[in-house]
């Protein structure tokens, strides 16, 4: 019985640990599935999160690809269509415009354009956003424009438990999934039950219960929105902070549940504001919610520029914990 | 090899370029009645070509085609009942009307599209070549597109990729002279197509594509290489007839440079062939047409007889119907 009680429930780890974890359990599990991207196996990937799997699975299944990423992802297309379980990876979202065109128009359209003969059970995991002084071609936020096509479903894992559970759920999917991993998270530590698992790709989490404000985000802006519940908390006010993790499909009952409860809503985006995913879900809250609502929905984005280089003006063109809580005191009168 | 010929071999390519082209012909009527919408891209000319490839395959390889894909189709299998319907808009279409004719789609026979965005396919083929490779498969991948697609990037990575990791793929480059309006010569620094594949240190060869026993012989050859793991490129020298669609007026070439391609339609040339050979008659002739006439017939009654899908289905296959 001491033994069993000794024994640790969670571990210790990073993100780029638990992404890690789930791609190998992947490969263990079944035979079908393989990672292809670039420099996945002999450089360990691009930001260490494939590193040893080269080693443990072999060339064959661990498979570096030449810089080639409209054909690869549709090979890996191709190959989900012929019956395999494929991760592609793409280093950057701002590199993944290169497959742009195998994403919209073959990804997401061979189901439907088929009449349901051709599915394709790919994972297409890339890593997100910005914070890491990387500038313009390198740190943007694009997955709310992948949100925007029907046929594929988008993720956005914030927490070790999602990196480490949604792939397997992606990979038993039978359509595509994309996985949007924000580049700012692979560092974050914390501890993880040692028998995490899947974990669904359908819903919304309220990742902190709150009475007075929702502060609806996702992705790399979770830590920050956190943060700031935890500061208006200290104000004397109850933020709930809903993370989306799944931006296609939304999970609009989690989030309309959320501000029915609230009266009251902020959407933190890395997204640019126009024409945007933070769009999208303050016009749900309008449509589904605004008689429930007590001040207009606000929304926290990043600044309508490319991404810039120096330190002080990327910090200035991202969501920062103040101006979070400038506008959750504008929603809740100043 | 052409030697070899025998008269039921001969009867069958005639038999299947005579479906191509007297199919084309009825959906160009049908166009004009209002009966088929859209783009539709006619395949008039090129018939020795899928004709030719199509009848080297075995069933368990997969083709992917290009939106001017009918031939390719009716080459490969699919009925022409289920073309017709689809180009109706109709649900008993092979892709329940939401293709249309440029997106014909059959798992059964292993026919992955009708693509439409050129050099898109590409990708698509070598993904499937890969994955015959870690089934450790025989089948292979065959891929359909016309000389426009080598101007583009997919066609280089695919190419390469391909060769790099030596994948049972088979590219069938339609070299029909003109991407919709623009000539080769205008497009490409190189005109000399199969060159490019030596880039990427994959076999090739150019091919008599108005000359069905050329490449019947050519993909015979090709596909026992494939088989065994190396890629092939083949260029395969052809003439479309028609316009490039239906909106399209044909000021970009010449009439005289259409007939001079004429002389080798090979609804022509290869009757003479056969008969020349003693192994087509009259009889032969008029009874192939017949049956054309016969299957096309159907095809069109079926189509026309066959119900939409119900507009409540519009969603239907956007995400597979599992319990999620």
């Amino acid at each position: 019985m001491t033994a069993l009680a000794d024994a640790p429930t969670t571990v210790r780890c990073t993100y780029r640990d638990a992404v890690r974890e789930a791609i190998r359990e992947a490969m263990q599990r079944d035979p079908r599935v393989f990672l292809m991207g670039e420099d996945v196996g002999m450089y360990g990937g691009c930001f260490a999160v494939s590193r040893g799997l080269l080693d443990e699975f072999g060339p064959e299944r661990i498979r570096d690809t030449p810089l080639s990423e409209s054909a690869f992802v549709g090979a890996g297309i191709g190959a989900a269509v012929a019956g395999m379980r494929p991760i592609v990876e793409i280093m950057t979202v701002n590199f993944s415009l290169l497959a742009l065109d195998q994403i919209m128009n073959n990804a997401a359209t061979l189901l439907h354009m088929s009449g349901g003969q051709f599915a394709v059970p790919v994972v297409i995991r890339m890593t997100t956003g910005a914070g890491r002084q990387l500038a313009a071609q390198h740190s943007h936020s694009l997955e709310g424009w992948y949100a925007h096509i029907p046929g594929i479903t988008v993720l956005a894992p914030a927490t070790l438990e999602d990196a480490r559970g949604m792939l397997w759920t992606a990979l038993e999917d039978p359509d595509p999934v994309l996985v949007f991993e924000n580049g700012a998270l692979y560092n974050m530590e914390g501890e993880l039950a040692t028998d995490a698992g899947p974990v669904d790709i359908a819903t919304a989490r309220v990742r902190r219960g709150g009475t007075d404000v929702s502060l609806i985000t996702y992705g790399g802006m979770l830590p920050r929105t956190l943060e700031a519940a935890e500061a208006l908390a200290a104000e004397g006010v109850s933020a709930e902070v809903v993370d989306l993790r799944v931006l296609r499909p939304l999970d609009d009952a989690t989030i309309i549940g959320s501000v029915v409860k609230t009266h009251r809503a902020v959407v933190v985006d890395e997204g640019w504001r126009s024409g945007s995913l933070s769009a999208e879900v303050s016009a749900r809250i309008t449509e589904q919610a605004f008689w429930d609502l007590d001040a207009p929905v606000a929304r926290v984005c990043s600044a309508e520029v490319p991404m810039p280089y120096a330190k002080h003006l990327e910090e200035a063109a991202l969501p920062q914990v103040p101006s979070i809580l400038a506008a959750a005191r504008e929603v809740l009168g100043g | 090899m052409t030697a070899e010929l025998t008269r039921d071999e001969g009867l069958r390519l005639l038999h299947e370029m005579l479906r191509i082209r007297r199919f084309e012909e009825r959906c160009v009527e049908l166009y004009s009645a209002a009966k088929i919408r859209g783009f539709l891209h006619l395949y008039i000319g090129e018939e020795a070509i899928a004709a030719g490839v199509c009848g080297s395959l075995t069933a368990d390889d997969t083709v992917v085609a290009t939106y001017r894909e009918h031939g390719h189709a009716l080459a490969r299998g699919m009925s022409a009942r289920s073309i017709m319907a689809e180009m109706f808009g109709k649900v008993d279409g092979c892709s329940r009307g939401r293709g249309g004719s440029m997106h014909l789609f059959d798992a059964s026979i292993g026919f992955c599209g009708g693509n439409a965005i050129v050099g898109g396919g590409l990708p698509l083929a070598v993904g499937v070549g890969l994955a015959r490779k870690l089934q450790r498969s025989e089948a292979i991948a065959v891929c359909f597109f016309g000389e426009g697609a080598v101007a583009e990037g997919e066609f280089h990575e695919s190419m390469n990729l391909a060769s790099l990791w030596g994948l049972p793929v088979l590219f069938c480059c339609e070299n029909n002279l003109y991407a919709m309006g623009t000539a080769l010569a205008r497009s490409e620094a190189d005109t000399d197509l199969a060159v490019k594949a030596a880039g990427y240190e994959m076999p090739a060869w150019a091919v008599d594509g108005m000359d069905v026993l050329a490449v019947h012989d050519a993909a015979r050859r090709a596909v026992a290489v494939v088989r065994e793991g190396v890629p092939v490129f083949l260029e395969l020298r052809t003439f479309r007839f028609r316009a490039h669609s239906m909106y399209d007026p044909e000021l970009y070439r010449a009439k005289a440079e259409v007939e001079q391609w004429k002389v080798r339609d090979p609804l022509d040339t290869f009757p003479a062939l056969l008969r020349e050979r003693g192994l087509l008659d009259d009889g032969d002739l008029d009874r192939l047409e017949d049956d054309v006439r016969a299957e096309i017939d159907d095809a069109v009654a079926f189509a026309d007889a066959a119900p939409f899908e119900d507009v409540e289905d519009l969603t239907r296959f956007v995400y597979s119907e599992v319990a999620r």
